[in-house]
Order: C-alpha cells, then sequence, then structure tokens
C-alpha cells in the first residue's frame, strides 16, 4: 500500500486509511533506534509518541484531533501513564501525517471520527509510553553501569534502587534516544493505574480563555491573501458563468477565480473585503436536475420506501411476517428524522500555499490523513511534496471527518496563484447551505402481541439514506450500508438491547442529491428515537410500566439494562416526580458503550417544554477521564435536544433554505436541563465516549412528552408541532 | 481612516467605515481572539466591551465605535492576572472546543459588571451566546463561582 519511495497514489492512500477505519489493529513501526531522530526544537525524539527536552519537559504526540472532546488530554493520559513521568511537565504536539507517511505511518491513522480517538488507540498509545520509559530507564542503568532491572522509575525521575542514586528523564534523553527499542513491553493491569482513570484538567484550556488559541480561521502567514466563496446552491450544479469584471475594482480585490466547475472564489486582501465583493458578483448557475427536488418529493420518495418489497437485512430471527399475520394484537407507527447540518461554531477553512512542487496546507481537520489525501489529489502533487499541519479546530462533529471538500478549495484556489498562501473562509450561510448532512430517514414499525399481550413480533423498516453510498461506496456489503443500522444490530458494538422471538430491521435506501455526512452519533440519533419511543409505544398498548415492559425483552442484556437501571433508581422511577413533572426513559448500545437516560419535564399550555433534569448514564468499558465524560455527557445533550427541538434543513428548489441560526436554531443556557452524569466502567472492552450519550436525550425526552400529555410526537423537530423548549 | 481605541491602545485602520467592527479588530489590529460566527449578531462569539457594555461586534460598523473604548479578550485580564471569569472558566475546566468562549467570557464579564451576584434567571435573560459543544452547564456553575470571588 504505502511504498518506500512515498510515490503513493491518493488511491491506494485512502484504501489504507479506510482499512484502518475498520478497525484493523496498526502494524506501527517505531522508529529504529540509533537514528536519532529529532524533534523540531531539536530534543532527542525517544519514539514516535514521546520526546523530552533537556529540561525534563515532556512532549508527548497526538496523532488524533482535539475539537473540544478532549481526546487530546485523555491519550496524552495513557502515554504518561506508562511513561511514568510528571504530569505537570507533559505538553502536546501533533504529528504531520506527511511526517507520518514518510514513517511508515508511525502514528497509525489520524482519523477523529466514530468515538474512537482513544478505544482505536489506547494499546499502541501506551505502548509507546511503556517503550519510552523502558529506555530512558535502560539510559540511566548504562550510564550507571547497572542491571536496567535494579532501577525504577517514577514521576520522571529515574531511581537505582541499591545505591539510591537518581537521574531525570532530562538528563538520559539523548542516551536513551540512541538505544535499541525493546521488541515487546508489558502493560500495567489497568487496576495499577494512577492517571488512567483521574479526572485531571484538560491541557488545552488557557490559550482558549486569552484569546491566544489560534484556529484554523485565525492563522496569519506572511503574504497571506483571504478567499470568500460560493459553491453552486444546487448540489450537483455546476457555474455557468461570472462577471469577474463587476468586482475586479473592488477595495482589495487581487483575484476572481473559479474553483473546480462548482464554486467560484474572491481573493482579497482581507476576508471581509473579500466577501464583500463575492456579495456583488454576478455568477450565473447551471441548476441541472436537481433543482426540481424539494423536501415534499424527498419525503415522499422515502416513504414508498417503507413499503417496498426489497430491503437490506440487517438483524432476523424467526419470522415476522407470520408473527404480525397471527397476532391477537398489531400496533403500528411512522417516524420521520430530517437532515441536520452539524453548525460548528468555526465555519469551515483552510489555508494552502501552492508552488510547482510543493502544497502545504494548514487545516482544521478531524482527520489529517485525510486532509493529506486531499491536498494530493487537489494539487497533483506526489506525498513527498505535500504536507498538512493540522490546527486548533472549532467544533468538527463529523463534518471535518471524512469529506474534506473545504481543503480541497483551498488547494484549487492556492493552484492558481502559485507562491501566495490563501486562506479560504465559509462564511455562515456557505457553511449552512454546503454541509454534509445528517442523513434524511424515516422509519416505519410494527409490534405483534399474543393473546397473552407479550411482545412476539417485532418489524422495523427504515427507509432513507446511506452514508456510505455517498462517502465511501466500497464499504458498502453486497450494496448494504451497516452505518444505517447503528444500534440495532444483532451484536457488536452497535448491539440492539433487546430479544424478541420474531424480529426484523431492514432499509430501503433511498438516496438523495443532499450530500449526507457523518453527524456526531449518526445514525443513532434517529434509531434511538425510533426503537426507545416505539418500546414505550409498545409497553403502553400492552399496558406495562416501561421500565417493566423493557425488563423483560432485555434479559438477554444485562449491560444494556443496567445502565438503564442506573438512570431509573436514580430518578426515583415509579416513585411519584414532583408536582407537574413527567419522566421517560430511553437506552441504547452505541460505539461500544452502553447508555441511557431519565428525562424530567413539565408541559405548560399543552406545547411549552421545560426539560428540568437528565439524568444520563454510560457504561464505556473504561473511564479515562470521568470530569471529561461528564462534560460530554451534558454537551451531547445539548446537541442532541438542539435537534429534537429545534433544528431541520429543508430542501426548496434543490438547495437548503436555512442560512444561519435564526432558522437553524441552538439550544441556549436557558433551556439547559441540570444534567446528572453517572459512569459506570465494567472493564474488558473500549467504548466511545463523544458520541454515544447523545442518543438517549432526544427519545427519553419524548417518552415523558408522552407521559405528560398523552401525545406521541413521531416526528423532529417538535417546532414543527408548534413546540417550544423554555 | 478610523481611529480605533482597543484594549487601551489607539490604532488607526484603514478600512471602509461600514466594516463591521468584528473584521477590524481581527483583520487590521490582528486581534484574532475575537470569532466569527454568524455575522447576524445571533451567536454572541465576536462579543466584545465597547465602553463597558457586551457588544456584539459583527454588526457594528467599525465608524460606530470611533471614540469609544474596546476592550476585546485579549485585553480582559490586567496587568497579566486572569480576570475572575477566565479564572473561573479555569477552575470549571470549562471550554471544550473553546472558539464560542472568548465571547462567553465577554458576555458574563459584563454580566457580572452590571450584577455581582447573578440569579439563574439573569443569566438565562443575559447570556444568549450559542455554545455548540454545550457547554452551558459548566458556564453557570462558573458564573456563580466566578461571581464569589
Amino acid at each position: 500500500m504505502i511504498t518506500d519511495t512515498l510515490k503513493i497514489s491518493r488511491r491506494s492512500f485512502v484504501i489504507g486509511t479506510a482499512a484502518v477505519g475498520g478497525g484493523l489493529a496498526l502494524g506501527l513501526h517505531l522508529p529504529l533506534g540509533g537514528r536519532a531522530v529529532r524533534a523540531q526544537d531539536g530534543s532527542p525524539e525517544i519514539n514516535a509518541w514521546v520526546v523530552i527536552r533537556p529540561d525534563d519537559t515532556v512532549v508527548i504526540r497526538i496523532a488524533r484531533s482535539e475539537m473540544g472532546q478532549g481526546t487530546l488530554t485523555g491519550l496524552a493520559q495513557m502515554v504518561a501513564e506508562e511513561l511514568e513521568c510528571d504530569w505537570a511537565k507533559v505538553t502536546t504536539e501533533y504529528p504531520t501525517p506527511g511526517a507520518s507517511v514518510k514513517r511508515q505511518r508511525a502514528w497509525g491513522d489520524f482519523g477523529t471520527g466514530g468515538s474512537r480517538g482513544i478505544r482505536a488507540s489506547h494499546e499502541y498509545v501506551r505502548k509507546g509510553g511503556a517503550t519510552a520509559r523502558t529506555m530512558l530507564i535502560q539510559a540511566a542503568a548504562d550510564a550507571w553501569g547497572v542491571p536496567a532491572s535494579e532501577c525504577r522509575a517514577a514521576n520522571s525521575v529515574i531511581t537505582h534502587g541499591r545505591s539510591g542514586r537518581t537521574t531525570t528523564y532530562g538528563k538520559v534523553a539523548a542516551a536513551a534516544a540512541q538505544l535499541t527499542p525493546p521488541a515487546d513491553v508489558a502493560l500495567k493491569d489497568p487496576q495499577d493505574w494512577k492517571l488512567i482513570g483521574k479526572s485531571v484538567k484538560r491541557l488545552d484550556t488557557m490559550n482558549k480563555l486569552t484569546g491566544a488559541q489560534v484556529y484554523g480561521a485565525d492563522l496569519k502567514l506572511p503574504g497571506m491573501l483571504n478567499a470568500a466563496i460560493k459553491d453552486c446552491p444546487v448540489f450537483g450544479g455546476k457555474v455557468k458563468s461570472f462577471e469577474a469584471a463587476t468586482v475586479r475594482g473592488m477595495p482589495g480585490v487581487r483575484h476572481v477565480v473559479q474553483v473546480g466547475d462548482a464554486a467560484v472564489a474572491v481573493v482579497a486582501e482581507t476576508w471581509w473585503q473579500a466577501k464583500t465583493a463575492l456579495d456583488a458578483l454576478p455568477i450565473v448557475w447551471d441548476e441541472g436536475p436537481n433543482a426540481r427536488v424539494s423536501s415534499a418529493t424527498i419525503a415522499d420518495m422515502l416513504q414508498a420506501g417503507l413499503d417496498a418489497d426489497e430491503a437490506f437485512v440487517a438483524n432476523q430471527n424467526g419470522d415476522v411476517k407470520a408473527a404480525i399475520a397471527g397476532a391477537a394484537k398489531t400496533v403500528e407507527a411512522v417516524y420521520a428524522y430530517p437532515f441536520l447540518n452539524h453548525a460548528p461554531m468555526e465555519p469551515m477553512n483552510a489555508t494552502a500555499l501552492y508552488t510547482a512542487d510543493r502544497c502545504e496546507v494548514w487545516a482544521p481537520t478531524q482527520n489529517g490523513e485525510a486532509a493529506f489525501a486531499a491536498t494530493l489529489e487537489a494539487s497533483g502533487l506526489p506525498a513527498d511534496q505535500c504536507e498538512v499541519y493540522k490546527l486548533h479546530i472549532g467544533g468538527g462533529f463529523g463534518r471535518r471527518v471524512t469529506q474534506q471538500d473545504y481543503v480541497t478549495q483551498a488547494v484549487l484556489i492556492a493552484k492558481q496563484i502559485p507562491g501566495t498562501p490563501v486562506k479560504l473562509l465559509w462564511s455562515r450561510e456557505e457553511d449552512m447551505t454546503h454541509g454534509r448532512y445528517h442523513p434524511v430517514t424515516q422509519c416505519k414499525l410494527v409490534g405483534a402481541f399474543d393473546a397473552n399481550n407479550t411482545l412476539i413480533g417485532l418489524h422495523m423498516r427504515i427507509a432513507g439514506q446511506s452514508i456510505l453510498s455517498a462517502v465511501r461506496p466500497e464499504a458498502l456489503q453486497q450494496g448494504r450500508d451497516p452505518v444505517v443500522f447503528q444500534g440495532l444490530n444483532p451484536s457488536g458494538e452497535f448491539a440492539i438491547g433487546y430479544s424478541v422471538p420474531n424480529l426484523l430491521i431492514d432499509h430501503a435506501m433511498r438516496n438523495t442529491h443532499v450530500p449526507p455526512g457523518f453527524w456526531r452519533g449518526v445514525n443513532i440519533n434517529q434509531n434511538a428515537i425510533y426503537l426507545e419511543c416505539f418500546i414505550d409505544e409498545l409497553a403502553h398498548a400492552a399496558g406495562q410500566d416501561a421500565l417493566e415492559f423493557r425488563r423483560t425483552l432485555m434479559r438477554q442484556h444485562p449491560k444494556h439494562l443496567a445502565v438503564l437501571e442506573a438512570v431509573a433508581e436514580r430518578a426515583g422511577w415509579g416513585t411519584p416526580a414532583p408536582q407537574g413533572v413527567y419522566r421517560g426513559l430511553a437506552q441504547m448500545m452505541a460505539f461500544n458503550s452502553y447508555v441511557a437516560a431519565c428525562a424530567e419535564i413539565s408541559v405548560t399550555d399543552g406545547n411549552k417544554v421545560k426539560v428540568h433534569r437528565i439524568i444520563g448514564a454510560t457504561d464505556p468499558g473504561y473511564a479515562v477521564n470521568p470530569a471529561q465524560i461528564e462534560r460530554q455527557i451534558s454537551g451531547s445533550f445539548v446537541y442532541g435536544l438542539s435537534a429534537l427541538f429545534l433544528e431541520e434543513c429543508t430542501v426548496k428548489d434543490g438547495r437548503i433554505v436555512q442560512e444561519n441560526f435564526h432558522t437553524f436554531d441552538s439550544m441556549r443556557i436557558a433551556q439547559m436541563p441540570k444534567v446528572e452524569s453517572i459512569i459506570m466502567p465494567s472493564g474488558g472492552v473500549w467504548g466511545g465516549v463523544g458520541e454515544p450519550t447523545i442518543c438517549v436525550a432526544a427519545p427519553a425526552v419524548l417518552n415523558a412528552f408522552f407521559n405528560a400529555t398523552g401525545r406521541r410526537l413521531r416526528s423532529v423537530p417538535l417546532k414543527n408541532h408548534g413546540i417550544q423548549l423554555v | 481612516m478610523v481611529r480605533l481605541t482597543i484594549n487601551g491602545s489607539s490604532i488607526d485602520v484603514n478600512v471602509d467605515p461600514s466594516t463591521p467592527l468584528l473584521w477590524a479588530i481581527r483583520e487590521q489590529v490582528g486581534l484574532t481572539g475575537t470569532k466569527y460566527g454568524c455575522g447576524m449578531a445571533l451567536c454572541g462569539a465576536c462579543t466584545v466591551h465597547v465602553d463597558g457594555q457586551a457588544v456584539r461586534s459583527c454588526m457594528m460598523p467599525v465608524s460606530a465605535a470611533e471614540g469609544t473604548q474596546i476592550t476585546t479578550i485579549e485585553g480582559l485580564a490586567a496587568g497579566g492576572v486572569l480576570h475572575k471569569v477566565q479564572q473561573a472558566w479555569l477552575d470549571h475546566d470549562v471550554p471544550q472546543c473553546g472558539y464560542c468562549q472568548a465571547g462567553m467570557i465577554m458576555a458574563v464579564a459584563a454580566l457580572l459588571k452590571d450584577k455581582p451576584q447573578p440569579t439563574d434567571a439573569d443569566i438565562d435573560a443575559t447570556i444568549t451566546n450559542i455554545c455548540r459543544c454545550g457547554t452551558f452547564q459548566q458556564v453557570r456553575e462558573a458564573i456563580h463561582a466566578a461571581a464569589r470571588a
């Protein structure tokens, strides 16, 4: 795949990274000893993960991207745990994807999506720390002429037990860097962890408080120009013509360029000048046939899929059709979930500098290697003539992980102005209307009861978009998109928590011209609403308590049940709620973590919903930094509830209607419920944290709303039902 | 040419007077702690203090800021000591991605100047900044901590 000559093709590179994205454990190639690899500041690199400066500062390399989720601090904790270094001396840096490729992917996967940042790299980064510790101890032992087995390290200090001599990591780092790394190292037993599992403060806070943190949008390079861009408002459309002469004389304007076949950019001295000129630039679009598509035509297409004969099956046992046909009673419901934009606070941006033999990109990206691949393709240059420098991200949520369209655009602009760095920044309007949207789906559910009021059958038919069809068709399984079924599979890291004797969960794929993308949790958001609200409907139809009904179906799923029981117990499920307050439950398994929520809400005037409290529980296997997990739980609830109540992207004349936060709103502090977190790691497996809990807030609130009003709300957002979040 | 007073220093900026204050601060003055989020005064990422009041700088023409005292996030800490809001943010590990936090901190600093002991209702009514990471629970805790400081 990746050759020593570095003349890799984009295709082989992407396939290589895709294989890793599928969860393949990487064969890492730690740099050989004796090479004296040095960090940029000249300090010796012990291995790919650890640099130690003479003043004992420990620089830990982080390949994954920090976008607020705390991965940077968590991964540093993992390395430092095994390194036995002084945590107060730890700092971090991002390696570059180009350097990684040159070193046979020394840092493995850079992808930061699917809640994989820690769970997919925990072993090799801990080994990186343990290997470095072993080499540092060896270097000290060599200097003292004693066996390494007589030496111990703690807090960046190495001690020879018998003589009591001590030295520090900084003093032996240069010698350690010359050693051959040990072939294998043992990792600590989790019960011996001192730093993993501790709620240490984040390493990246201070600069965010003073304005010093440089995000992608803040980058300044000498001689840099600024670009504003307009892509064809209809996805799939093209530029027909534009009148550059109209704006060339405007203040600061330097270039007006076409970008690919679908976009036009104005490049000016400042971004405000570029945007002002772009707004004045006459552009004629060839909108193409997609201009006839609307939300209504898409909804009709999805609806037809609900009863289509052919569908991809993900989870099947028994004979659901026979069960439904022979049922004493059936319950049926149709749910729907819309397109959603990610709307990260920092709009898409990237900076590129192109010359005939080199292309460099600075970008806030969730996947440095994907940005690197996009740079290769757009520049037409080989890997050894390209580099990507990751910058801090002002919110990702999946928008910046797979599709690197903003990188491609920046390179295509810079290519037309060789030798001049160009920073491309999207306006909020461009960001809202050219997202890679949460896929649109509908779901029809049918439940079948026998004469004893026992659930004997469940058919869940999803109709709608497939992300993989759009972004990674080679990952489809005989046409089936496994990502559609997150939380609904018979086993694995997205396993359903219910056993029903006759079960069928299938997907009628109905793709649209609106480009889909990964979106925090993606399909667990609607799958949890579909499944958990319908299970509530079934419990109601059976005349049973929502928790008791679930317990019966969850007997074979103890970890799913444990988190549900935990939130129910904390909330006092089964005991009276405060006057006017109603409760609702939901649970799911996603990204190898088990999650549940109990929401407490009140409803006034039939439509004003106050969410008072949500108890959220997660079992992520291991909890690296509980304080950060709490923040991911409460933060994910904000993202999930904003979508539930306030957000949708609708389509008119082939384009997205919502252009800014006045029509695509987001929760404010006044609407924030009190969130109580229960973190209950049960060990054995590593689950994700950034995404899983997002999916349980919405169904828990919807089930509480039914308990409060007797109304089932089956489509999102609730604003379309006249519901206000207060 | 417009003369601005930012963080106590006078700076002449050569821009069209209709240019939003946000972009003059970011592109002419070069202080990038103040963020662009929406350009419509909806999200609050661009919040600065103009004569002590919290203002969303993306909708204020630079001409209207002439003759005022402007404080940005870079000027909030006095003499190298963090403002009590920044300190509370540090103590409570508030920021996630952090992009909205400069605006959030500036809005809270202005609130505490007006109401040194704000109630939750005061906070709800005044702090309307968008945070997509969803730091609101920590923001509320840190505001009360800063009020106690």
